[in-house]
């Protein structure tokens, strides 16, 4: 059986490569049917933003990736409810809430961790 | 015990020389490293044009070491090192550009390396990131 692999996504969507390449990872394993979950954690809550326009900061709009995760099979989907209040962000529809101890529980669950 | 090793972060930071130190520790413990991946900054740990004071550790040149002398598998991630202008010669070419700073034992490939090596291995162990 296939080993689970958690990715950890903690940047801010503007704060450079970092919030695409983990998502990178997760699509990548996703392309290949690995089970794989996503956790938004710490600023990375910040993909989860709604109404956001990256042509602004002259970016590429990361939502369109973050909507393919469903074509990949990646149904885990989780984000850190604490990070989501501390930004005073609301609960996104994309993504079930966790609190710490529910984030402990979904680590101890993966095989394996990448944190970026 | 078989270990995979991710790499994210470059040379001059800590967590590169970290990663080294455990994988020298590693292979002299008698544990197999299946392969080292090197992501995002990692990729500037993969770099041979680095140059440092001559009284500084040059990593960079450590790690080329290393790789070479236990012939590992050693992966560069293609589109993170194109992202951070860490090229061999095909790309450097493909792209035209002049400047060619990462050959062997070095290979650029794809995050499906990352995945491979991960299922392949007894434990993941990452270096760097955020």
């Amino acid at each position: 059986m296939s080993k689970s692999l958690l990715v950890i996504s903690r940047q801010a969507p503007w704060s450079g490569p970092g919030a695409r390449e983990a998502l990178d990872i997760v699509l990548a394993g996703g392309a290949f049917d690995l089970p794989i979950g996503l956790l938004f954690l710490d600023d990375g809550v910040f993909q989860l933003a709604p109404h956001q326009d990256a042509k602004a900061v002259q970016q590429k709009d990361l939502g369109a990736n973050l909507q393919a995760l469903g074509l990949f099979g990646i149904d885990e989907v989780f984000a850190c409810h604490h990070s989501l209040a501390e930004r005073g962000l609301t609960t996104p529809a994309s993504a079930q809430p966790l609190d710490s101890a529910a984030i402990s529980q979904l680590i101890d669950r993966y095989d394996q961790v990448i944190t970026l | 015990m078989k270990f995979a090793i991710a790499v994210f972060c470059a040379a001059h930071a800590p967590s590169s020389r970290r990663a080294l130190l455990f994988a020298r520790a590693a292979l002299a413990g008698g544990h197999e490293i299946v392969r080292l991946f090197f992501y995002q900054d990692g990729v500037y740990s993969a770099s041979n044009s680095v140059v440092v004071p001559q009284d500084e550790q040059d990593i960079a040149r450590q790690w080329r070491e290393f790789v070479s002398a236990h012939q590992l598998d050693s992966v560069v991630c293609i589109a993170a090192a194109l992202r951070r202008g860490v090229l061999n010669e095909e790309e450097a070419m493909r792209y035209q550009r002049s400047a060619v700073n990462l050959d062997a034992p070095w290979e650029l490939s794809g995050l499906g390396q990352l995945h491979d090596a991960a299922q392949a291995a007894d434990r993941l162990i990452c270096f760097g990131g955020p």
